[in-house]
């Protein structure tokens, strides 16, 4: 018995046992690697990571990921999901320490959350917190009403309409972007390997429809 | 809105899982003794936040006691927070490659405050709890530290508003009296907190039932309620609690036992 083979791309940001140990109680095999080639001949990529954009951004560039990434994801259409730090680098820009052009497979820019709207709330954003989703689709599918699923951040992209991205939203002080998908291309802003059934439910839908494809 | 937490705290001492009585140890079974009396995979449906603390007196052995987290949290899809004799950024990074996503710090609060700052600095407020072990004596509420046994200058006020000064992210408080007597939480502790606490406050010490639970998630100044008793929910005890708490309005997540169950092995298949 073989699992479905999951790459799990490590660029040195964070601690990443939890990521491995939630596709593991999946059934997947999961293979970390910061090889350009692996990742572009990938079918199922994950980018996690906790930390600075910028950073982030620099060390991909420094090993040549993001070419591999690209590559993979916009001529191969392999299933990528970012988490968490992961989900901001897919955005085009991140204001973080001077700001950093981020990967550009979704259109938006990664800002803090405004101190003037928080109303007295705490930044970072840490804590299980509710998301909605508008379709019930796709990396939304059978997630029930209201989940609850856990956040630690100080920095989001605001809330977005565009129709061909089918989003979920948290509402933390302001609405904001809590996970999104556009085709092949997921992301989650929250830690599924962190929300207990909601969070597996999440990764199942983004391992079967990478299955698909 | 963020949601209230409820925590399981488990007490480790050299490979043994320990029972505590205002601060008196009491070995109750190994990791073996743990895994045949709660069945793991549910009791995590039961909590939001495991945590797990090096309480041995003697000589700590990190190596055993971090192999002992990876191996509690390979199934467990919840934040992890892990302690015990946290002295050090080494320390502290040790529990953060193991699993840990926050780590706790108690005496080193006092005795090695550059060092706190250091790991604030480094791993961010957000994955630092401080914890603070008080007792109420004649003069007030005060803070005691090396497991209970050392007071600590001034009192609680004083001593939450310097773990805040450190730059800590949440504050842990444990009533050294309460301490496994499943008596119920000493709520009128927190009358003698500052009242303007900008990080989220975990209760414990008594929790012996759910109501326990009830009382402490109830007050607005309380973010989560921790239990360390391995005898007081023994079984699927927890999740009763939680049902309770959930139909008296508490605002939990909601998690789902049946769902967690059927996506194990899901994309495992024949070659």
């Amino acid at each position: 018995m073989r699992g479905k083979r999951v790459v799990v791309v490590d660029y040195g940001m964070g601690n990443m046992l939890s990521v491995l140990n939630a596709f593991r109680y999946l059934g997947c095999e999961v293979e970390v690697t910061d090889d350009p080639f692996v990742i572009t001949t990938s079918s199922c990529l994950v980018l996690p990571g906790v930390g600075s954009f910028r950073k982030a951004m620099e060390r991909i560039r420094l090993k040549h990921l993001d070419k591999a990434l690209l590559e993979g994801v916009l001529e191969r259409g392999t299933y990528l999901l970012g988490i968490c730090l992961g989900m901001q680098l897919l955005f085009d820009f991140g204001t973080e320490e001077g700001g950093a052009e981020g990967l550009g497979l979704l259109r938006g820019i990664v800002e803090r959350f405004p101190e003037e709207k928080m109303k007295g709330l705490k930044i970072p954003h840490v804590g299980f917190n509710t998301v909605s989703m508008s379709r019930r689709e796709g990396l939304f599918e059978e997630i029930p009403e209201d989940a609850g699923f856990y956040f630690v951040h100080s920095y989001r992209v605001s809330q977005r309409r565009k129709d061909d991205y089918n989003e979920a939203i948290c509402v933390y002080g302001e609405p904001f972007l809590a996970a999104v998908q556009r085709g092949n291309i997921c992301g989650a802003q929250f830690h599924p390997e962190k929300s207990q059934s909601n969070g597996l439910l999440l990764l199942r839908n983004f391992l079967r429809m990478s299955d698909h494809c | 809105m963020l949601k209230k937490r409820i925590i399981f705290t488990l007490l480790y001492d050299e490979g043994s899982f320990m029972l505590s009585r205002n601060f008196r140890l009491q070995k109750v079974g190994g990791l073996d003794w743990l895994k045949r009396n709660y069945v793991f995979s549910r009791i995590t449906l039961a909590i939001d936040e495991l945590m797990v603390l090096d309480v041995s007196r003697g000589e700590r052995k990190i190596e055993a006691f971090t192999e002992c987290l990876a191996a509690l949290t390979e199934e467990c899809f919840i934040p992890i927070t892990a302690g015990g004799g946290v002295r050090s950024v080494e320390d502290a990074r040790r529990l953060f490659t193991s699993g840990a996503d926050k780590i706790v710090i108690n005496t080193a609060l006092f005795t090695r405050q550059d060092e706190v700052r250091k790991i604030v600095s480094l791993y961010g407020s957000q994955a630092v709890v401080a914890s603070l072990d008080v007792k109420l004596t004649d003069e007030g509420y005060e803070v005691r530290m090396k497991n209970g046994g050392h007071p600590v200058e001034g009192l609680i006020e004083e001593s939450v508003r310097m773990a805040l000064s450190l730059g800590v992210g949440e504050i842990y408080l444990n009533s050294i009296d309460r301490d496994g007597t499943g008596q119920g939480l000493d709520m009128e502790m927190l009358d003698a907190l500052p009242p303007d606490i900008p990080v989220p406050l975990i209760l414990t010490g008594g929790v012996g039932k759910a109501p326990h639970f009830l009382e402490g998630l109830r007050d607005g100044r309380v973010d989560a309620v921790a239990t360390a008793n391995l005898f007081n929910f023994v079984g699927d005890g927890l999740c009763r609690a939680r049902e309770e708490l959930l139909s008296e309005g508490v605002d939990l997540p909601c998690w789902n036992g049946e769902i967690s169950e059927s996506l194990r092995n899901l994309f495992r298949r024949a070659n």
